[in-house]
């Protein structure tokens, strides 16, 4: 460890709790992001994404634990704070009826700079947008909202982007587009918080934390997270999927069987088995039962895999 | 699953169009949909999937061109129409103030149902997800899943022969994804016809048949199987962005 104060991580998060009435919202919550990182959580609707984000970003006062957001306190430092943190809400919040230019001075105004003083960081973002220079913001496609949102969350140049489902609702088009940007600005040494309720997103992010119902489920660089799959995982694909689905979950050592795109994801409950005595094994299986059809292959576990046994678990 | 290609046509749309003043928001898109189908509808934001969605639920008339549901020709019998589909939104479609109980006895009132017909078919759908002991529960105490999963089976309440779901699955976790795609699946084997709008690309691939929408118009149709051989891409991630985005890799 370095007292470097460049290595201090850009969010300490330690036993963080936060309840609304007898809902917990974020139970126990503990994560580090390190500067440079670009951090994904990753959970549904309900998990505790968006009351962790306000809580890093001192909107949000938590009942419990100790946080640290670029060395200061969200709650005692929230006005120093908010000056460093750019925040892009899970709502689109911008002013509908400004222009998209007149937005993007607005905020670089109440954060005490100027468009031009921004454009070093927005450029590659603005760019895009310039054409719709003069239109309404409330006019714009749904991408370029988006767009614009992410320039007025940069232009005071923060230290860290807290971003709360940037890319829900979003066709995968404009997702892949979206993370693309993200990954640039990541690559010129900002930090960033996102969150996401798409497991197929988490292969963007540096480290991963998968949340429900409050709690991280894990935390890790997806490849190491994905490698952690304890069980044999295989994929099976047949035609008939409903009668395939209820052949594999009745199998004796069966852990579980989920609908993965065009295949069936089987986990065998039977840790070091080797993988090619279960192909055999489910093949014959699934032949037996008048299945001719099937293909059993070997598989990697995926981010998704891991979420499901995990919060199937808990 | 596998549907018989002799199957009655649940869907017939016929260079079906809408403009919008100078938009044409869908442009002539043809395709039949065979009963007991899962069919997915596919296309980016603004491809015209919400428009063309709401011409064949006869919510909106087309410009031109025609189609039919369950039978019944959209433009001259919008009302038959309404009464032979179930729909769900993407927007979560119930009332929050309402127990879950109340929600079915109101819509199935609305649909025209006798009180005794709504208490027995309410009993299976609620046992089908679980939620019998919830019955008298706010909705809006109930985790979004849950609260999905019952949209779903009062879209079923009245026995639709054709059931359109808008991103029924948009936010839910993956568990709930996958039970609510079982629930899809069921209902298709029962035989009701299911049009399925998501942005989830592998849920794609749990359709009979797909198309993929882009600036109105139908840019490929087929099997999940169909499609990518015919792009030469290995998954329907890949046909999309190939579709709906042509200058990849240029940007």
């Amino acid at each position: 460890m370095s007292a470097d104060r460049s290595m201090a991580p850009v969010i300490l998060l330690d036993g963080v709790r936060k309840s609304y009435g007898d809902v917990i919202a974020v139970d126990a919550l503990s994560l580090r992001v390190q500067r440079g990182e670009l951090f994904g959580v990753i959970g549904p609707d309900g998990a505790g994404k968006t009351t962790l984000f306000r809580i890093v970003t001192s909107l949000v006062i938590p009942d419990e634990g100790r946080a640290e957001v670029l060395g200061l306190d969200p709650v005692r430092d929230y006005r120093a704070l908010r000056r460093l943190v750019g925040y892009m809400p899970g709502r689109f919040a911008l002013y509908q009826d400004l222009s998209v230019a007149e937005n993007l001075a607005f905020y670089a105004g109440v954060f005490g700079t100027t468009v031009s003083a921004g454009m070093r960081i927005i450029e590659p973002i603005w760019r895009q947008l310039a054409p719709f220079a003069d239109r309404r913001a409330g006019a714009l496609s749904g991408g370029m909202k988006q767009k614009l949102a992410l320039c007025c969350a940069l232009v005071h140049a923060p230290g860290l982007l807290v971003l709360d489902e940037p890319t829900t609702g979003v066709d995968a088009v404009s997702r892949t587009e979206f993370w693309e940007l993200l990954a640039r600005l990541r690559d010129d040494g900002l930090s960033l918080l996102v969150s996401t309720p798409y497991m197929d997103e988490a292969g963007r992010c540096d480290r991963i934390a998968l949340m429900q119902a409050g709690r991280v489920l894990a935390l890790d660089t997806p490849e190491a997270m994905a490698a952690s799959y304890p069980q044999p995982l295989l994929a099976v694909r047949g035609t008939d999927r409903l009668r395939l689905l209820a052949a594999l979950r009745a199998l004796p050592h069966a852990a579980s069987v989920w609908p993965f795109g065009e295949t069936l994801h089987y986990t065998d409950q039977r840790i070091g088995m080797p993988r090619e005595q279960i192909v055999v094994e489910l093949t014959q299986s699934l032949h037996a039962n008048g299945m001719r059809d099937v293909v059993v292959t070997p598989i990697r576990a995926g981010v998704e895999d891991v979420f499901l046994r995990l919060a199937n678990a808990a | 699953m596998s549907v018989r290609p002799e199957a009655p046509l649940a869907i017939a749309a016929d260079e079906l169009t809408r403009r919008f003043g100078d938009f044409t928001a869908v442009n002539a898109i043809s395709f039949d949909v065979r009963q007991g189908e899962v069919f997915g509808f596919l296309g980016a934001n603004g491809a015209g999937k919400t428009t063309a969605m709401r011409m064949l639920i006869g919510l909106l008339a087309p410009t031109s061109g025609r189609a039919t549901v369950a039978g019944v020709d959209v433009v001259r019998d919008p009302d038959g129409v309404r009464q032979r589909i179930g729909y769900m939104s993407q927007r979560f479609s119930l009332y929050d103030d309402l127990t879950v109980q109340e929600n079915i006895a109101l819509f199935g009132a609305i649909y025209g149902l006798d009180d005794r017909t709504i208490a027995a078919r309410a009993e299976g759908l609620l046992a089908r997800i679980g939620l019998l002991d919830a019955r008298r529960d706010l909705v809006r105490k109930l985790p979004l899943g849950w609260r999905q999963q019952l949209s779903f089976s009062v879209a079923l309440l009245h026995q639709p022969q054709v059931l359109f779901l808008d991103e029924p699955t948009g936010g839910v976790d993956p568990i709930t994804r996958r039970v609510f795609w079982e629930l899809i699946y069921e209902t298709a084997a029962a035989g009701t016809t299911v049009l399925v709008t998501t942005h989830y690309l592998d849920e794609a691939e749990y359709c009979d048949r797909l198309t993929i929408m882009v600036d109105g118009r139908i840019a490929v149709a087929g099997t999940p199987g169909e499609v990518k051989t015919s792009l030469g891409v290995d998954s329907l991630d890949a046909a999309f962005l190939q579709l709906t985005r042509p200058a990849a890799g240029v940007a």
